[in-house]
């Protein structure tokens, strides 16, 4: 398989406040170090807890901000640090679909416009027009093709969703972000939009980066998963190995607060809690970043951070894997 | 069409958030009297030379045969000398037609108000969206710039510096007369203005940009022009519209205000300024001449503020989305 995304030690340090006129101004290590690749038509899931840098990610990937280091190559091609003029033509490629299906949807322009505006900024015509194209879409994503002239607020959560799919798919994308596609929505609808996002990736052979804090959505969606903790990866593992065979203890405490459908499973699994909270990305903790908050945790978590090794069938970056 | 199965007995076309706003509107009884009121008295300022027309007069000219010649120059008569030649009555004095002064007076009144919202709005518009798409630097420089205008006290920085600009202009060739210092009123006027709907326009900006949609732009490769123009425009015709209503009224106040204290429009040309600084020393013997201006200026600023309060209600952000 050959990999339509590579990331390497990729790095975001957002400014913060300043304590005093002339001292120095904190910087919030939101992402730090990650690497990780995406296949062509892979979909990979990431999670993590909110604050961990997952939508961050999302962004330095698609180039709504710009990275403090570290290397992406989309398709071949070293798109770290290229202007927006430079993207235009990459951004066909690598699409990205937002969280806030009320906010990514321009409420002074029609759905028409909306769905139309990928052709219109890249100026791109499509075969049959675009208004023909821009219908087409529309019924993809299960949407009525006449419904173009209609506003934003004329439509549910689910449906601005769909049209957000809808003007992510126009320009037939090798890749798409899904910053927390559902997170939004009901949970009756949540359903609905992943089964379309699944659909298009197996129809239209799309990678997809599925950006989620819900375990069960991400189990449902990715072929293989990330997990994210405080900026940096701590393990990768394609799905069924995760699941079953959690290596990073974090990924164990995670997966252990998943609810169990299974009532008499309930009970047979011991729950982990941990303790205190997400440490301040000001200041992380030296060594492994999840230290703080491990049971497993030696002299040796606190000098030497851990790199993500191969181990079994699982990337995992922990100096005690299970 | 390629679907008949979807078009059948289906209402496709959208209402715009625009369009739900003027149904709103429209059904508001606040809006639609004075609504009627301002196109009264514009309806009056354009059609001014008609009446003068009917009226067989001109608002420069002098009827001394309506004033009491023996004893002062009070207007003969009832009301202030109200006739059927003088509608309004007659000036004290000169025995101009009051009626005629107070429809040119409208003319004076809502050109340079209106002129001067225009200029403001747009110099308003351009820094606010500058200021607030571009930020860091060049948003500094220009609130401060904001800032600094907002704290002058404007009627009596306006009064101070009226002849000097007036001179100024004249240096550059135009005429001495009212053509200039009407040009000079409405510079004035939108120099004091711009920063009050250019700091709304700002924070507007600043709330948007941060919006997904402007993301989703900037995700497809879309430029600054068609960030500013194509997405964040569009959104803030609203505030503007409000901001342009409420903010006439006060351009009509201040354009009277500076010309009753002798810095804006002078004799000859009609001005309820004048008018009403003419009246002072008649007030007890010709009240009408000093009521007249004053509830030609009082209705049509009540009505622009309840138009503009009716506006934006119609607008209520919670109804954009």
């Amino acid at each position: 398989m050959t990999s339509i995304l590579k990331v390497e030690g990729l790095t975001k340090h957002f400014p913060g406040s300043k304590h005093s006129l002339f001292g120095k101004r904190d910087l919030i290590q939101a992402v730090d170090g990650l690497s990780f690749d995406v296949a062509a038509g892979e979909a990979i899931g990431l999670v993590g807890e909110s604050g961990c840098g997952k939508s961050t990610t999302g962004r330095l990937i698609t180039r709504l901000l710009e990275p403090t280091a570290g290397k992406i190559e989309f398709n071949g091609i070293d798109i770290t640090h290229l202007s927006n003029a430079q993207m235009r033509p990459i951004r066909e490629d690598l699409q990205i679909i937002f969280q806030d299906p009320y906010a990514s949807l321009n409420p002074r322009h029609t759905v028409g416009t909306i769905v139309a505006s990928p052709f219109r900024i890249g100026g791109i015509t499509p075969e049959g027009g675009v208004k023909k194209r821009v219908q087409e879409l529309l019924e993809i994503v299960g949407l009525n093709p006449e419904h173009y002239n209609r506003y934003p607020h004329e439509f549910s959560g689910g449906q601005r969703q769909r049209i957000g799919i809808a003007r992510a798919l126009a320009l037939r994308p090798k890749l798409i972000v899904a910053d927390e596609p559902v997170s939004a929505l009901d949970v009756s609808i949540q359903a609905q939009v992943i089964n379309l996002l699944k659909d298009l990736q197996t129809q239209f052979d799309i990678a997809f980066i599925f950006i989620a804090h819900d375990l069960a959505v991400v189990r449902h969606f990715a072929q293989r998963v990330a997990v994210m903790y405080l900026g940096d990866i701590v393990e990768i593992a394609d799905r069924d190995t995760l699941y079953s065979k959690p290596k990073h203890p974090y990924t164990k405490a995670l997966l252990s607060a998943v609810p169990e459908v299974d009532p008499d499973a309930i009970g047979s699994r011991e729950r982990i809690r941990l303790t205190g909270d997400v440490p301040n990305p000001i200041n992380p903790p030296s060594g492994c970043r999840f230290r703080t908050r491990c049971w497993k945790a030696q002299d040796i978590c606190a000098t030497s951070r851990p790199q993500l090794l191969q181990i079994g069938s699982s990337q995992v970056a922990c100096h005690f894997p299970e | 069409m390629s679907q008949p199965a979807y078009a059948a007995a289906q209402s496709v076309t959208g209402r715009s958030p625009s369009r739900m706003a003027w149904e709103r509107i429209k059904k508001d009884r606040t809006a639609k009297v004075s609504g009627s009121v301002i196109l009264i008295f514009i309806a009056l300022a354009i059609l001014a030379p008609i009446f003068t027309w009917i009226i067989h007069s001109s608002p420069d000219a002098f009827h001394t045969e309506t004033l009491n010649q023996e004893f002062g120059t009070q207007p003969l008569g009832k009301l202030g000398g109200v006739s059927g030649a003088h509608w309004f009555g007659v000036e004290p004095r000169t025995g101009r037609d009051i009626f005629l002064r107070f429809v040119f007076g409208a003319r004076t009144s809502l050109i340079i108000a209106l002129s001067a919202t225009v200029l403001a709005t747009i110099l308003g518009v351009v820094i606010g969206l500058v200021s607030g798409f571009f930020g860091g630097k060049t948003d500094l420089v220009l609130s401060r710039t904001m800032e600094i205008v907002l704290s002058f006290p404007s009627i009596l920085f306006a009064l101070a510096v009226m002849p000097v600009l007036e001179s100024v202009f004249q240096g550059w060739g135009l005429p001495q007369g009212n053509g200039t210092r009407i040009t000079v009123m409405i510079f004035i006027l939108a120099m004091f203005g711009w920063p009050y709907i250019g700091r709304i326009v700002r924070g507007q900006v600043i709330s948007l940009r941060e919006r997904e949609f402007i993301e989703a732009a900037r995700a497809l490769g879309a430029s600054r022009t068609h960030l500013i123009f194509r997405e964040i425009l569009p959104n803030l015709w609203a505030p503007i519209l409000v901001t342009v209503a409420l903010n006439i009224p006060t351009y009509i106040t201040a354009e009277a205000a500076l010309t009753f204290l002798g810095a804006g429009v002078i004799d000859p040309t009609s001005d309820w300024g004048a008018m009403l600084l003419a009246s002072v020393p008649f007030y007890s013997v010709d009240p009408m001449f000093t009521f007249i201006p004053g509830f030609a200026l009082f209705m049509l600023v009540l009505s622009f503020s309840l138009l503009g309060d009716s506006i934006r209600d119609a607008l209520d952000p919670r109804s954009s989305r």
